[in-house]
Parts: structure tokens; sequence; C-alpha cells
């Protein structure tokens, strides 16, 4: 009931609808709900029919940039650790 | 920074490798947790979630979850289905409600049995549909039964706003609307469950705002994390919870911040404050009366209110659950529904006893489609 799914404009008409594109998927959405103006390129979150705010470009930029930051301090994390175990490795120069 | 695309939204926080590194940083900073941290997630949404994404797997052994009631069609006790059945039958009555409504059974009949028997009911896309069909049949009485947490309510707001507008005699309203924090509030208080963290809602957060948790981590001294629906966002959430827990911080906080603000969509409230007002009273499922927990019409829309203009018809009576059912307990948080002793036997999604079965949003639907945790 309240799973949403994030759309794309890509029409306003004067009737205060808009044509959404959701993953390749054209549906007609009202914006009664929406204070501020949407205009085509926006992403909205659709609902039964209606357009319940506009996504925050910036603040989803920046979670998924928490997220690579995150998965490469991780990636640095487990080469460090496969030196360190190369460096103490026993059998090193003798194999 | 690089420009957003549309599949970033969805892809960008489902990505197998983050959900991998966050569950591994979970795992490795709940070894310091003091005690066990049961989490609420309050919506269903975020039920659906972690049993898709098998997130509970995922996580330590000191890491729970109490699923919570938020799922309007499972919080809905038999007498409100059995008014929305009683609605049906009228004579020339079109009865419209929304998906998985349909199928709830009520106490001796559903919408779907009803439908079998030649009732006009329909679910609809979106409330705006029912302008159509009450224009189309202008002879018939049509009848929504509109349901839903604080997401759904402003939709059924804004159709009100046009029924007005357009001066529709034939349309009505039977209003299900019920609101967040007083059921939190009346399983906290129910004292039982030991919560000690919420997961807070999304999309009710986006219309409400998350200012209406903001009494709830002093009040029960657990933090509260709003959180989006995607497995990055439950599992992130999680993360900043277990670092509340562990910087002995007590706060609400918004994961979800690309769509829920502190003050959430005021347009929207403004719509539903010109057309609804708390009740005094409404009787969940399993939960029993909360004060002021649902909306209602107010009482200059009394010719819309389908409970005022049917009122003959409606019962009054407060109905209980099948007896082996245990929705009631699952919903206050006390059981999972591998505990009921009809789950997945006598009680399945294709043959629902109870409604914690129907909705994908409800816990036992969740278990049944996505395994036992």
């Amino acid at each position: 009931m309240c799973l949403s799914i994030p759309s794309k404009v890509v029409e306003v008409d004067e009737n205060n609808m808009a044509t959404v594109d959701t993953m390749g998927i054209k549906r007609h959405v009202s914006l009664d709900l929406m204070a501020d103006e949407i205009n085509i390129g926006d992403y909205i979150l659709i609902h039964v029919g209606f357009a319940m705010n506009k996504i925050d470009e910036e603040e989803a930029l920046q979670s998924l940039e928490v997220y690579r930051e995150m998965l490469e301090a991780m990636e640095e994390q487990e080469r460090r650790q496969v030196i360190e175990s190369d460096d103490n490795c026993d059998s090193r120069g003798t194999v | 920074m690089s420009e957003l695309q549309l599949k970033d939204l969805y892809d960008g926080f489902r990505d197998p490798d983050v959900i991998k590194a966050l569950a591994q940083t979970i795992t490795n900073e709940a070894k310091q947790l003091k005690e066990p941290l049961k989490i609420m997630e309050v919506c269903g949404g975020h039920t659906h979630t972690i049993m898709k994404y098998g997130l509970k797997q995922l996580l330590p052994d000191n890491i729970d979850f109490i699923h919570g009631p938020g799922c309007p069609v499972c919080i809905m006790p038999k007498e409100r289905i059995d008014h929305a059945i009683a609605l049906a039958q009228i004579e020339d009555a079109i009865l419209l409600t929304l998906g998985d409504m349909i199928r709830v059974p009520g106490s001796t009949s559903s919408l779907a049995l009803e439908r079998a028997k030649g009732r006009d009911i329909r679910a609809l896309y979106s409330p705006l549909d029912a302008i159509k069909i009450a224009l189309e049949n202008p002879d018939k009485k049509v009848i929504f039964f509109a349901i839903g947490f604080e997401t759904t309510t402003p939709m059924t707001a804004a159709l009100l706003e046009q029924v007005e507008k357009q001066g529709i005699t034939n349309l009505y309203f039977h209003i299900n609307h019920v609101l967040v924090p007083p059921a939190v509030d009346a399983i906290m208080a129910d004292g039982q469950a030991k919560i000690n963290a919420f997961i807070g809602p999304a999309h009710v957060s986006v219309i409400s705002g998350a200012k209406i948790y903001q009494p709830l981590p002093k009040m029960y001294h657990a933090p509260v994390v709003v959180s989006g629906f995607e497995p990055i966002d439950v599992l992130q959430s999680i993360l900043m919870i277990v670092r509340q827990k562990n910087e002995d911080r007590c706060e609400m906080e918004i994961q979800y911040s690309r769509s829920v603000t502190l003050e959430g969509n005021t347009k929207a409230q403004e719509m539903i404050a010109k057309f609804m007002e708390p009740r005094e009273h409404f009787r969940w499922r399993g939960i029993g009366d909360i004060p002021h927990s649902a909306l209602g019409l107010r009482e200059q829309y009394a010719a819309y209110d389908a409970e005022n203009i049917f009122a003959d018809i409606l019962p009054t009576e407060p109905i209980d659950d099948h007896k082996l059912c245990i929705c009631g307990t699952i919903l206050k948080g006390l059981a999972k529904p591998n505990d009921c002793k009809v789950f997945g036997t006598a009680c399945t999604p294709n043959n629902p006893m109870g409604s914690c079965m129907v909705s994908s949003e409800g816990a036992c639907n969740a278990y049944y489609r996505y395994g036992e945790v």
C-alpha cells in the first residue's frame, strides 16, 4: 500500500497532470498534491496515481557517493589484508 | 558530482556489494552492543524488504526484527470489512476500493466472494478513477471504501476536493484512514514487545514529515531512523541505530533524506485537514480501541459520508478474529507468523484466514512468500 515508485517526469499538461516514465512504462499522474512547480526531468515518487513529492537529487547523489566511498574503503582494507598475509607468509621465498 | 539517472534510484540502492559491505560493518559494530537490538519496523513495506532480501540472515543474532502494525489492510477489524460488504450489497451500489482489500475475509464473506455473486465491486488504480465511474453511472450510488495510512490519505482528500469542485452528488466515502503514531504508542504502552529501536516508515513520512516521530526517542528510550524501502536503505538505517546505541545517543534521524524532510508535504497535510479530523475511537485488529488513531470526515462533509448516510445497514458490534488466527498478536509485535498453528496450512495467500496473509505488506504473506526468518 505504501510502496511508491520513483519516476521521471516527461510531460506536464494544463490539467495539472504529468506523464511520467517509470522504468520504461509511461503513466499519467496527478500533481494536485504538489506545492512546488514540477518540471520535465524532475524525479518524483508516485503513489496510487498521484505524485507525492519531488525526490531531492542532491541527497540521492550524496547517499550513493557515501556507498561508493564505503566500498572503496572496504576494498582498500581487503587489499591491505592480502598484502599483509603475503608479507607474513612463512613459506615466502622457499617455494 | 555526476547527474542522477532514473536507474540509480533503483539499482543504486540495491547494489549487492553495498548490501554485503553494510551487513559486514553492522556485524562488526554490533559486537559492542550492550543489549540485543529489538527493532520494530513499523511499516509493512519494510517487513517486505527485510524478507525479500533476506536481510535478517545477513545480520548477527543480537539484532532481531519485530514486525509492526503498518499494513492498512491487516489492521482492519472484521466489522469494518463487514461494512464494505454491507455497502456492496446495496441494490444500486458500486463499491470501489484499493488493492488487497478485496480479498480480506470479513465475518462471513469477503468483497471477492460478493463480487463473484454479481455485486459491482472494483479495485481502483487511483482514487481519481472514482470520478469517471461516478459520472458514467449517475443513477448508481458509487461508494469509495478508503483505506490506508498517512501515505494514502491525501489522495482521498484530493478526490474529495475534485468531487466538491465538480459538484458530483453520487459519490460517497467510507473513510478508514489510520495514523502511525497512536498505534506505536498503543504497542509501547502495552509494554510486552520489549522494543528498543524503531525503523520509521518511508512514505508515511514523505507526507507527514519526520516530525511526527520526534517525541518517540525520549518517551521510549528508543532511537528512530526514518528509512527508505530499498535494502540498502534498511541496512543503513540499522547501522545508524547500532551507532546511536554504541554512542549512547537516542535520537530521531532521517536516513531517507532523498524523499523525507522534517516538515513533509504541507500541501497534502492541509488538504487532509480541510476534509478530515481525528475520530474519538477506532478499533484496530488485535490491538483494540486506540483513541484518535484514525480519521473521519468533518461534520460539514456529512453529505459525502457513507457511514452517516448508510448508518442503518452498517453493523456496529466489534467482531473478533477466528480463534486460531494470531494476526492480532503478530500486529502487536508479540509473535511471528511461524508461531501460528494455521500458518501455511489452513491459512495461505490463496485462502487466507487472517488479514496478515492477504496483503503483500502483511508479515504472514511476506514469510509465506520469501521463507521463514
